[in-house]
Order: structure tokens, then sequence, then C-alpha cells
């Protein structure tokens, strides 16, 4: 008996507009020109809100952070096709698309300045907090998103991650519990191509990540993360199919990290200049400028206001930041249980007691 | 329905053992509230491996009944999205020694979700495994590690040693707000059977049981030691020692004040558990008795408890556990000090 093909799978790259400026006309989405340059205002808005966090921790007002530099497009073009009903479960390299989809910016700063509070969100935002360990949140979204589909719900649940979170254990029963019980889960991945010191190629054999869906039983699609309408065509489709219990589906938009790990990372080590200028020059804040300004969509002067009035918000936050009241230190023992048992208030009155209360 | 015979249901009783009344609790829960789901490995069609779940997938369907893929990491983590989306699921871990890989799920996120959101996204989620040794199985099917649990903050854990107990805690368990440990002894799933009403009904977590009274001297335990712990105290009365043995039922949050009421009045302690002593739940209920009544003690707090090692495969594992004996002994030692 001949050996026989039993499965083959195929993997497609989304691109729409090329770093050299070249649009594909028939992919581009129905995009009016205001909604164009409102997510070129909010790749900026995202830009400044990262770049102040970084000023901020450098001059020790602000914790450790992560940046987000070269990862405007894969978050603001996926946050644009998202709907309130829809729930995050970001790692800790989301503030910008956490940020473009309704979670307050000062609760981000606040809890990146260490204080638990930042992370209660207000009602009706369905963003849970930052995960650190890596992948454990994709689970999360695999469960949120079959909850969706118990509930009869029209909303999607986005797991996050990283090129890293594909080698995590959790990446693979996250994907494969969304498969078998059919959630309404997307898996959006960032290949930003470094964790850390580790480029993708030391992570996985794998040719990309977005094929690793295929043994799930799922689609995979590969998206340029730094083009900005192919991530937002790519994710309005994928989560129009998931809303409507189509499955889950998964997403990886190749990008770069521009900046180091977190503040208190120094990319020196593992990587060259060289290699970081390369993807300067496909910065998708960049790309998306040339392309407005190509079409007579904007020019130098929209282009300073806009940076004042950005400029003006973050100031806006950081000054909020800064009035909200310390944290309570007897607040670390008030929330682990609904009620705290007694040996928890017997260390609240330590607490309390030490703080002059 | 006659008022007469509503109280003739309410009235109502099974003869169950341990196992049966957790199927008992899980149904008669899930016929409540429409949020209670089950998930783990076996756990549909199988009804679970020791049948702790049988008859349920017919009654309640794929929907609430969900055999899921082998993957207790998964199984832990789909259940904290479940119980964040409104959802009440008890997960099965088919047996203590599997749930390592579920355990920075559990760790890391579940006991932590509440405080880390200040309130925001409490877990009411029961993670039900059975644990500890005295079957005669093959490896890492006898664990009993509830000291990691305890030691992580945000979880509570229970350990029902009676079949009325454990319905009755396993449905205030599904019932709470916060992550919730069930540990059920393989040891004694089938040892007895006791009257079970056939409604709901709960027993409260955090509080211990005075399983018998004494004068004497305290035993302290809970799951299948506490049955080792009331022999003990039988063959104890013979020689006229009077011991009072508490079934702890809930380590977290330990039920402290009635525990040290009775140690308070007989003035000797002896912990009885099976894990391994090192830092094990002993030496935290040793350490609050001596901070608490140092004064009152008439002996050293003893503990009888596994030994610091694997627990062993079957042909051995009789030698490992706390025996009555080694309980006698460790009162004795404590009577003539």
């Amino acid at each position: 008996m001949p050996i026989k093909t039993i499965f083959q799978g195929t993997t497609e790259r989304m691109e729409i507009l090329d770093h050299e400026g070249n649009l594909d006309e028939a992919l581009m989405p129905d995009l009016s020109e205001d909604r164009i340059r409102e997510l070129y205002r909010n790749m900026n808005l995202m830009r400044a809100f990262d770049d102040k966090a970084i000023k901020l921790q450098r001059q020790g007002r602000m914790g450790t952070w992560a940046p987000t530099l070269g990862q405007e497009a894969a978050q603001a073009g996926l946050a644009m096709a998202l709907k309130k009903e829809d729930w995050l479960a970001p790692t800790f390299r989301e503030s910008g698309v956490m940020l473009l989809s309704g979670v307050p910016a000062v609760n981000i700063y606040a809890y990146w300045k260490g204080d638990e509070k930042g992370s209660l969100l207000p009602e009706g935002v369905n963003c849970l907090p930052p995960s650190v360990p890596i992948a454990s949140q994709m689970v999360h979204a695999a469960g949120i998103g079959m909850a969706l589909k118990k509930k009869g719900m029209k909303a999607a649940a986005v797991g996050f991650g990283g090129d890293g979170a594909t080698s995590e254990g959790d990446f693979h029963e996250a994907l494969n519990f969304a498969a078998v019980f059919k959630a309404q889960t997307l898996f959006y991945i960032q290949n930003n191509q470094w964790a850390i010191s580790v480029p993708v190629k030391m992570q996985t054999a794998s040719a990309t990540l977005a094929q690793k869906a295929l043994a799930y039983g799922m689609p995979g699609l590969q998206v340029d993360g730094n083009d900005v309408f192919a991530v937002y065509r790519a994710s309005r489709e994928a989560l129009e199919s998931i809303r409507n219990g189509g499955g889950p589906r998964l997403i990886e938009a190749v990008t770069f990290r521009l900046q180091n790990h977190t503040t208190a990372d120094d990319q020196s080590r593992y990587r060259t200049p060289e290699s970081v200028d390369y993807w300067r020059q496909r910065d998708p804040v960049k790309r998306l400028r040339e392309f407005l300004i190509t079409r007579k969509m904007w020019d130098d002067a929209r282009e300073a206001a806009l940076q004042s009035e950005l400029s003006a918000i973050v100031e806006g936050w950081v000054t909020e930041l800064e009035a909200r009241p310390a944290p309570d230190p007897a607040d670390m023992v008030r929330f682990m249980y609904k009620e705290m048992p007694w040996y928890l208030k017997e260390q609240e009155a330590v607490l309390m007691k030490e703080a002059g209360q | 329905m006659t008022a007469q015979a509503q109280k003739a249901v309410e009235s109502e009783t099974k003869k169950l053992t341990l196992v049966q009344a957790v199927q008992d609790a899980l149904r008669t829960e899930m016929e409540l509230d429409e949020r209670v789901l089950v998930l783990g490995e076996d756990v549909g069609i199988d009804g679970g491996v020791f049948r702790a779940t049988e008859g349920l997938l017919d009654r309640f369907g794929p929907e609430r009944i969900m055999d899921t893929p082998l993957a207790e990491s998964g199984i832990v983590g789909v259940s904290i999205g479940l119980a964040v989306a409104g959802f009440r699921p008890v997960a099965e871990i088919q047996f203590m020694g599997f749930l390592y890989p579920a355990l920075n799920q559990l760790f890391a996120h579940a006991s932590r979700f509440r405080n880390r959101s200040r309130g925001r996204y409490p877990v009411p989620m029961v993670i039900r495994t059975p644990y500890g040794g005295g079957i005669h199985p093959p490896e890492h099917h006898s664990e009993s590690y509830e000291s990691l649990l305890i030691n992580t903050p945000g979880i509570k854990v229970v350990v029902p040693s009676t079949p009325y107990d454990t319905k009755g805690l396993l449905i205030s368990a599904i019932r709470d707000d916060d992550p919730v440990v069930f540990m059920e002894s393989e040891k004694i799933y089938r040892a007895f059977r006791e009257e079970v009403p056939v409604e709901a009904y709960t027993v409260p977590l955090g509080k211990l049981k005075v399983a018998r009274e004494g004068k004497d001297v305290t035993l302290i335990a809970w799951g299948a030691m506490t049955r080792i712990a009331i022999e003990s105290a039988e063959f104890l009365a013979a020689d006229g020692i009077s011991a009072e043995v508490l079934d702890l039922r809930t380590l977290n949050p330990l039920d402290l004040d009635p525990l040290l009421e009775s140690v308070r009045k007989t003035g000797r302690a002896v912990i009885v558990h099976e894990a391994p002593r090192n830092a094990g739940f002993g030496a935290e209920i040793a350490a609050l008795i001596q901070e608490r009544l140092l004064l009152d003690l008439l002996a050293p707090v003893q503990r009888v408890t596994g030994f610091d090692c694997v627990f062993p495969f079957p042909m051995t594992e009789e030698q490992y556990l706390p025996s009555r004996s080694r309980v006698i002994q460790a009162v004795k030692r404590t009577l003539e000090y």
C-alpha cells in the first residue's frame, strides 16, 4: 500500500502597505481618511505614552517599564478591531493595546509605578491585569473564550503572547483547549523577535509561529506587524469569525522591539546597533506617516499640532498619576480573600500600627 | 408539594460513602446553580477514575460536564478564565501527584487574581483532588502536599474525613468566592457509609469539628488521619487515657480558637499528618500552640507524620503512614514527660 499524505497545511502571510510605501489596493481595508488618521494618532499616542514612561523611570518616578517602541502597528491595528464586549488577557508588553481599548492611562502607569490598585479597572473594561509568567495568560483567554461561547455572547477573548511564549507548555495547552472546545478566543502573538536576549531562531525550529496553529486544528495567519492596515484587516476578520462561533484563531504579527526588554535590560549585551537600525528603518509609525503625506492626508503643520496635543495629554496623565494617594500598606493583606481570616486581621493590625493608623 | 411532604424530603437521608457524597454534592449544587461546571480528565463518560462524577454527564450534558484534554495546567488555567467570566468551575485533578504541572496556574494566578485586581476579579473555583496513601497505587498517586498550598496565600484548603462533611464542605467550597483546593482521601473514599441528607446543606469552611471529646490530650488531624486518631483514642480509652480528637476539616484558614481551647484544657497536643514532617502543617500548628499557650502546656507538642522521603511504593507504604501505634506512643510520651 502506498504511503499517503494525510495532512497538508499551508500558512499565509498578509501585507498591505510595505515599508517602501507600496500598497495592495485590493486588500486595503475600507477605512475613511478620518479613521486612518485616527489609527495614526493612536500609534503616536501609544508612542508618547511609552516614551514618557521610560523618561519617568530614568528620573526615579516610575518602576521598571516594558517598552513598546516599534510595536505600535501591531497593537493599535488590533485595538481598532476590538469591541467593548471583547476580553483581553495581556502580558506586560500590552500597554499600548490596553490604553487604546479603554484601560485608563493612569491605571497602567500606576501599575508600573508599583501600586496594585492600578489593576482595579472601571466596570465594563474587560481586561485582566497584565500577566508576568510567560504564556500563562493564554490559558485564561481560552477559558474566557469557552465561557463566552457557553453564554452565547458575540464577543471574543484575546490571549496575548510573544515569540518566547510559543515555547511554553501553556501556549500549547491554551491552543489545544481552545480548539477542542471551539472557544471564542484569538491568540495574538507579537513576534518581536527577541525574548530578552534569545532570538526567535533559537526559540523554535519552525519557519513561522503562525504555522503552530495548524497542529491544533485552527487557522494561523502571519501578518506584517509593522503594517497597521494588515494588522487591522487580519484582526477584524479573525475577531468577526470568532465572535460568530467560527472557533479560535491565531495571528502572528511579525514586528520588532526597538527598545530594551525592560528599563532594567541592556540590549547591547546581545544585539548590535546595526541589527536594530535595520528595523528602525521599518518603523511602523514612519511608514503610516509617509503613506498619509504621499496621499495629501497629512502635513508638517498637522504633525506639529498632533505632537503638541499628545504631549499635553501625556503630561496630564503624569500629573494625575503623581496626585494619586500613596497605597495603604495594609491593603497588601486585605484582598487575599473575600473575607480576611483571623491571621490576616492580626497582620493588618501590625501594618496599620506601623503606619500610625 | 405539601408542607408535610416537603419536610419529609428535607429530612430524607441516604447512606453514602465519601466518594458518593462528592458526587451527591456536585449533583445537588449543579441542580441549584447553573453556573457550576465540572471539568477534568475522565470526568464525563467514565464518571471519574474514582467514580466521583458518575452519572453527571447523563444528567447535565457535555456543556456542564466536560471531559478535557489531558493537561493539568490547561484544566486549572481555563477554570480561572471560566470563573472570571462568571462560571463556578469545579476542576478535578485526577490525583494530587498530578497537580504539579498546574501549580503555576494555581500559585501564580488563581491565588492572586483577587489581590492583583484589588477585588475586581475573584476566582470562585474548586480544585478537587484525591490525595494520600493507603490504596497501593503506582508512584505519584499518594501525595499529600497540603503544606505547599497552605504556604501559598490566596488558596483555601479543605480536607473532609466523613461523607456528611464531604457533601456540606464541598457545597460550601463551590459557593465560596475564593479558590478552594478540596483534598479527598483515596484511603477513605469507600471506607464507611454515613447518613447524608438528600438536599443541599453546607458545613462552613474554616471550622474544625471535635470528633471525640476527651480531657488528657488533644489529637489534631485531618482527612484519613482523623480515622487513625479516633481509633487511637479508642485504644487509649481502654488504658484509661481520655483523648480529644480534633478534625480540622479546613486547613486554611485554620480554626485556631477552638484548637487552642482544647489544648488549654488538656495541656497536651499530638498532631498527626501523613505528609512529610519538614515544614509540614504540623510545624505551623505546633508553633501557634507554643506562641499562645506555652505556660498551659504540660509536655512538648508531638508530631506523628510521614517520613521526609518520597512516598514509597506499595510494598512499604504501610510502614510510611502514621499508625495507631505511633500515635499511641506519641501520646504516652506527652503523658510521661
